[in-house]
């Protein structure tokens, strides 16, 4: 294995445990910027659409209730639905005909600029409603024009209660905003998703702590505006008007960034700038050409800027972002890694071009995208996912040697106890038992064709969070759990994984998905293609278990990973490519 | 002058109830006129057709001879003074902001707006160097009152029109403010029209009383002429009671001396 070692990688400070205290607060610096970025645009769009929005609707009370009902309504629809929404919603819709991105930052602003609309609706029209009606006939009787009375009367008289519902909003926006991580865009919430799903609990208190600081902070530069402006009008402007005169400036700096798709920010936990070690500064501009061409076909050479490498929210795939980043810097590609993505958004991001790269799950991709309800042999599975994702201009690198299937898995005590061996020799107890699954299990066809297949009506169900299932069951919590064939934790909580005979659960092998920019880029390929068939199931779990039980890094765990694999080289040199 | 002239109005098409029922008033240039009558007799409705606050369906309203429906209503209030109960001063405005309000909408120059400030507050009594300054949650009701007579009189109107303006007020504070206005309409020569429910107040300080009851114009006269000759029933019931106060005030005081 020329290659496989990779000099640096394992020297790297957040190498052991959770990763420094500093470190980790110097990596939230860019999520923070982003994350301030993300809020404030969506306040001000919100404040822009909503103050006109009022005007109008305070003089027009048979307008103003169903108005403020719609906006009540997407008010109550949860923050991590709403967003998640806005993707789907973009992407038929063309980016609202505007050609937005359907990826990242125009989805969540879209979706906090909602969120924010109704407390700036409800309290403009609540403050121009309030304004009293002496004062108002009292202007007019002095011969104020209609315009002169909204901005001399009107809108002074209820700024006050029109600066609390900003103020309202700003909190619940700064909140919401750390929901973004899924749907692409970077923020406080990468942290926090991250930090939630490898226990890192120092990297998810630094999130939440950012994300509490930052809203308290908003709030008293806000209250402090209104006070200056609202009362005397030629009082003390001075300091919080040069504090949101300095957010603006910041904001307008970092903007260009966000929009422009191929230099998001692509900050990670304990993930330093795009270069892998060992690569030179500069290696990235090798293909400096117009990087928003896509092209149809592989035959076409793409020229690629940024490649990003796209990661959902569990630690397998924060492991194996940093296999892809490691992989592709070495041949001198700058890589952003987009992680934490719902599983729903990561493939459309990739074949939309959002994204570049991930690995997926042939039996996801079967039962999701395919929408079939029974299982078939792994191979079948694998052909039929690979043709039908290559007509969506989507390339796969083939399987990468392990499965992460679906399973049902139960503490020894009660394997040995019940005699549980396969998943037949549930139906008799299952009605006593307690189920415990991820989010999506339940909801998921697999569960169904489970259920189905044995006759399982369990006693009780309940959702956890993946990656506290495994304590779940361990403390008696539930008896049989919805486990990862690939999840070094069934091991190290001595679970017993129960046979599938009837083989209603499809197979899940992994594997690396291009996307259209860089499916036929030849140092893409070079980079990623011989990951094929490198991952053994047993190397997986054990660089699972490294950072779920061991608190390492997943970048660790990576370096660890191709530190440990044989992989032989199709492209020679592995070099770096003349520039 | 100002014209009313057959003038009607109801708030709502299809009421049976007019608030102001063919009613006709003429005031002269330089006179003091008050209308007077209860809540919902139609007062304030007449008053805000000067305005042009209001529009009456049916009738016309002349000042200084032309058809207010020819003029555009922002500016003809702009030539009009008006002043309502507790003065509704803007609360985030200074009295000079305040009092300045019309000469900005007017577009004067800042000089000409500040020279013009001094001379109101002194004219309304009130020294400029304390009061421009300060904020209507700082004045007194009285004092508030005489910042909106000073803001009604800003832009040299030759018509003021004033809605209960001393309605709110204590009853000394009332008197005084009443002895000025009187002071101020002669100055100035106004043309002066006075919304008030106050008898006492419409016999002491108008020309002419105009008596308004369910919409309806019941007497225009001289405050002499309407104690003489009250011209219906209800007049007479107005003018019997503040008699009869009086009378009482009489005998209470001759009780004290005996």
């Amino acid at each position: 294995m020329p290659d496989a070692k990779l000099p640096g990688v394992l020297d790297v400070g957040d190498a052991g445990g959770s990763g420094g205290l500093g470190e980790l607060v110097r990596g939230a610096a860019p999520l923070l910027a982003s994350h301030l970025v993300l809020v404030l645009v969506a306040l001000a769009i919100a404040v822009a659409v909503g103050l006109p929005l009022a005007v109008v609707l305070a003089r027009r009370p048979r307008l103003a209730g169903p108005v403020l009902t719609a906006a009540g309504a997407i008010q109550t629809v949860p923050g991590l639905a709403l967003l998640a929404l806005m993707v789907p919603v973009l992407a038929a819709s063309h980016g609202l005909g505007l050609g937005l991105s359907s990826f990242g930052f125009a989805p969540a602003a879209l979706a906090l600029t909602l969120y924010a609309l109704l407390p700036i609706l409800r309290n403009a029209i609540t403050g121009l409603r309030g304004v009293d009606a002496a004062m108002v006939e009292a202007a007019r009787g002095m011969g104020m024009a209609p315009r002169q009375l909204l901005r001399r009367v009107e809108l002074p008289l209820a700024a006050p209660v029109i600066a609390a519902g900003i103020r309202t909003a700003s909190v619940w926006t700064v909140g919401a905003a750390t929901l973004a991580t899924p749907i692409g865009q970077p923020c406080l919430g990468n942290y926090i998703f991250a930090g939630l799903q490898t226990r890192n609990w120092t990297m998810l208190l630094v999130g939440v702590i950012a994300a509490a600081a930052l809203a308290l902070i908003l709030d008293a530069i806000l209250a402090a505006t209104e006070r200056a402006v609202s009362r005397r009008p030629r009082g003390n402007v001075g300091v919080p008007g040069a504090a949101f005169a300095a957010l603006v400036i910041v904001v307008i700096g970092l903007l260009p960034r966000l929009l422009d798709p191929g230099v998001g920010p692509g900050v990670g936990p304990g993930v330093g700038p795009g270069v892998g070690p060992g690569i030179g500064p500069g290696a990235g501009a090798a293909g400096a050409g117009p990087a928003a061409a896509r092209p149809d076909a592989a035959s076409s050479a793409p020229v690629v800027a940024r490649v990003r490498v796209g990661a959902k929210n569990f630690t397998e795939q924060y492991i194996l972002a940093e296999v892809l980043r490691t992989r592709l810097a070495q041949r001198g590609l700058a890589v952003d890694v987009v992680e934490s993505l719902g599983s729903n958004v990561v493939f459309e991001a990739l074949r939309h071009g959002d994204l570049d790269a991930y690995v997926d799950y042939s039996g996801t991709l079967w039962t999701t995208q395919l929408a079939r309800e029974r299982g078939a042999p792994s191979w079948q599975i694998l052909a039929e996912v690979e043709g039908y994702v290559a007509k969506l201009g989507v390339r796969s690198l083939g399987p990468l040697g392990f499965q992460n299937a679906y399973a049902l898995a139960v503490r020894r005590d009660t394997a040995t106890k019940l005699g549980l061996r396969g998943l037949g020799d549930l139906a008799p107890h299952a009605a006593t038992l307690a189920l415990g699954a991820d989010y999506e299990f339940l909801s998921r066809r697999e569960w169904t064709a489970v259920r189905t297949a044995y006759r399982l009506g369990f006693g009780r169900t309940a959702s956890f969070d993946p990656a506290l299932l495994y304590e779940a069951v361990s403390r008696h919590e539930v008896d049989v759990i919805s486990a990862f064939s690939s999840d070094g934790r069934i091991a190290a909580h001595d679970l017993v994984v129960l046979e599938d005979p009837a083989a209603a659960l499809p197979s899940y092998d992994a594997m690396i998905l291009l996307g259209p920019r860089v499916a036929g880029d030849p140092r893409v390929l070079c980079a990623l293609a011989p990951l094929r068939g490198a991952l053994p199931v047993d190397l997986m779990r054990r660089a699972n278990l490294q950072v779920d039980h061991d608190h390492a890094s997943p970048r660790a765990a990576a370096a660890w990973l191709l530190d440990h694999t044989s992989i032989t080289e199709t492209c020679v040199p592995a070099a770096p490519p003349r520039p | 002058m100002i014209e009313l002239v057959d003038v009607s109005k109801r708030y709502d098409r299809s009421a049976t109830a007019w608030a102001v029922q063919h009613a006709t008033v003429t005031v002269a240039a330089g006179e003091l006129v008050a209308l007077l009558g209860e809540s919902g007799s139609g007062k304030t409705t007449l008053l805000k057709m000067v305005n042009r606050l209001l529009d009456p369906d049916s009738g016309e309203v002349r000042v200084a001879g032309r058809d207010v429906r020819a003029e555009d209503p922002v500016a003809l209030r702009r030539t009009i003074g008006y002043v309502i109960q507790q003065a509704g001063l803007l609360p985030h405005l200074s009295v000079a902001d305040n009092v300045a309000m019309v000469p900005r909408l007017l577009r004067w120059s800042r000089r000409d707006i500040d020279s013009r400030v001094d001379e109101l507050l002194a004219l309304v009594g009130l020294a400029p160097v304390t009061y421009r300054d300060r904020f209507p949650d700082q004045l007194s009701g009285g004092q508030r009152q005489r910042v909106g007579v000073a803001r009604a009189l800003a832009a040299r109107p030759s018509v003021l029109l004033l809605d209960e303006p001393f309605g709110a007020l204590d009853p000394i504070t009332r008197v005084g403010l009443q002895g000025e206005l009187r002071r101020i309409h002669r100055e100035l020569s106004l043309t002066t029209i006075l919304v008030t429910h106050d008898m006492v107040e419409a016999l002491t300080l108008a020309d002419r009383v105009v008596v308004m009851c369910a919409g309806e114009v019941r007497q225009i006269a001289t405050p002499q002429v309407l104690l003489a000759a009250p011209a219906d029933d209800y007049v007479a019931r107005l003018v019997d009671v503040v008699r009869l106060q009086s009378q009482q005030l009489h005998a209470l005081a001759e009780r004290g001396d005996a």
